[in-house]
């Protein structure tokens, strides 16, 4: 094995020799998001999720322009709790022929997209949605650490035996531990920090969708508020909601007939680097990164011919400040080491800022539907349909969850 | 201060009631308050966490090498609340790089939370729950 991870990661230089080429990818450009759809977003939905997803779907295919029976393909997270046959009653899908789930928490946020576009592209299915319904404030709260173990994990996973019985218990903790790492080696504040948590209140209010919309922020607020788990504090954490989301993929060539502007893949990766755990990675040479994130950031530019400063919006996926903040490097839109700098007083990621990011308030301010709700902004912002418009962007860049095998997709218009 | 406990049960390290066989050898050694490090028996990588196969030379022998028990606190975390019905808050969950290499996350006995500083040594100390288990947990080098 000659290929030293550490060397590439540190050294931002992404190995392009054993990888197809991005001519062979039959995904780039050849598949597209057409349509997208949400419920409302809530503390207490007072309905099941199966009922949500139907609901999110239906509002995507109308979006579209497509007929919900036109639907062949399903494609969600193993973590969702509907059930696809239900699903498939539910909405009187009659021609399904793909369905999948993908693993690995809020690291598939981008991958479901990646494999409904692959099912699209090679001929499997013709209209993929991609959904996620969850009760994540009234229901199951996974987030917990007594409920974590029952809900969040689809299989037994041995290294989890080895933080539990200390107490280590949540991700917040996991990300508070390399996150703790990262401030210490690179002298980031507190107050840095904080910005993310400003800003993406900011779009918040601006966004009748987001659950934060009526609420109003400052960074003396933030500083102010309780720590959960030292370093972060009540507002670096996501805001647990009750919801759904789905987005529709179909091929390029479908997409010029239907209602709404498509927005193209240009490229999506996956990502599991060395060394992977579920969010307790503490044994790479250094922790005070996102391997996963900067790999599958990588992925998705390679294919895609496309590099970090040619990105014009991103929406980074952020179950916490530090997820989305320390993404900002991954995705080289500053250097290592640097996001504590480069979000100080907030104008680099505000809406005409150096890269405008989770322009819809993020998981942070607008709605955890793990990461799905990220999708739906980017290709608003690409349509040119956001409550915080971007003028005129090409390309955004959507992230999946952090310090997870995770996923990252590039967007074009 | 050492973690606190309530009356709820401790969560165990066979979460999902197993405990793989390559994990076993770690949690028999604490028992007997010795920290064994797993390395690949063909090309002497350290494995940790311990695993059936070395991802270098996918051998699947192992064998296991006492640790000192001495290492540096690399990160921590302090829980202000408790996440967990096991568990008292306050407490820290600290991750400590032992001098052999491999990083382990544990906790503090006889620390506050205010004294721990990234950096700080620290050495092994054993805490017995019951019969069944005894945990790994960390004080400060005396
Ligand atoms: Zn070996």
């Amino acid at each position: 094995m000659g290929r030293n991870i550490l060397e590439e990661y540190m050294n931002r230089k992404y190995d392009a020799d054993i990888k197809p080429s991005p001519q062979a990818n039959l995904i780039k450009d050849k598949t597209a998001i057409v349509g997208i759809g949400e419920t409302e977003y809530s503390k207490n939905s007072g309905r099941d999720e199966l009922d949500m997803a139907c609901e999110a779907i239906k509002n995507a295919a109308d979006d579209a322009g497509i007929k919900v029976e036109d639907i062949d393909g399903l494609e969600t997270f193993t973590l969702d709790r509907t059930a696809m046959p239900f699903i498939v009653s539910t909405l009187g899908l009659k021609n399904l022929r793909f369905a999948s789930e993908v693993s690995f928490g809020g690291g598939a946020a981008c991958a479901v997209t990646l494999h409904a576009a692959a099912a699209v592209a090679t001929g499997v299915a013709k209209n993929v949605v991609c959904y996620r319904a969850l009760n994540e404030a009234s229901g199951h709260r996974f987030g917990r650490g007594d409920g974590y173990a029952k809900y969040m994990i689809s299989a037994p996973t041995p290294h989890y035996g080895y933080t539990f019985p200390m107490g280590f218990c949540t991700p917040l903790s996991w990300a508070g531990c390399w996150g703790r790492r990262w401030m210490h080696e690179f002298n980031v504040t507190y107050e840095q920090i904080g910005w993310w948590a400003v800003v993406l209140r900011e779009y918040a209010n601006k966004n009748p969708r987001a659950i934060f919309h009526d609420k109003p922020m400052t960074h003396e607020d933030y500083m102010n508020v309780q720590m959960i788990v030292e370093p972060l504090r009540l507002f670096d954490c996501c805001v647990d909601t009750d919801g759904a989301a789905a987005h529709i993929v179909t091929s390029a060539e479908r997409a010029k007939d239907l209602k709404q502007k498509p927005v193209y893949i240009l490229g999506a990766g996956q990502s599991a680097p060395i060394e992977q755990e579920i969010q307790t990675i503490y044994n790479r040479p250094v922790i005070s990164g996102l391997f996963e994130t900067w790999y599958a950031a990588h992925e998705a530019y390679r294919v895609a011919g496309v590099e970090g400063k040619d990105i014009d919006v991103a929406e980074l996926y952020d179950p916490y400040s530090l997820g989305g903040i320390m993404s900002l490097e991954e995705c080289d839109f500053c250097e290592r080491g640097d996001a504590g700098n480069f979000i100080e007083g907030g104008d680099n990621i505000r809406v005409d800022g150096k890269m405008p990011t989770n322009t819809n308030g993020g998981l942070l301010s607008e709605a955890y539907i793990h990461g799905y709700n990220l999708v739906n902004e980017g290709v608003r912002q690409l349509r040119g349909q956001s409550y915080n418009q971007v003028k005129d962007p090409e390309l955004c860049m959507v992230t999946a969850g952090p310090g997870v095998p995770s996923s990252a997709m590039v967007l074009r218009n | 201060m050492t973690v606190q406990y309530t009356d709820k049960p401790i969560p165990r390290p066979a979460l999902w009631g197993i405990i793989y066989r390559s994990s076993g050898s770690l949690w028999e050694g604490v028992k007997e308050e010795k920290f064994l490090i797993q390395k690949c028996k063909d090309c002497g990588k350290i494995l940790h966490p311990p695993r059936p196969m070395c991802p270098a030379c996918h051998s699947t022998e192992q064998e296991y090498v006492e640790a000192s028990g001495k290492g540096k606190i690399y990160s921590y975390v302090t829980y202000n609340k408790s996440p967990h019905k096991a568990f008292k808050a306050p407490y820290s969950v600290i991750l400590v790089e032992l001098d052999e290499g491999p990083r382990v996350i544990s906790n503090t006995v006889d620390v506050k939370p205010e004294e721990i500083e990234i950096g700080m040594p620290v050495e092994i100390a054993y805490e017995k729950i019951d019969d069944e288990l005894t945990l790994y947990k960390f004080k400060k080098a005396g």
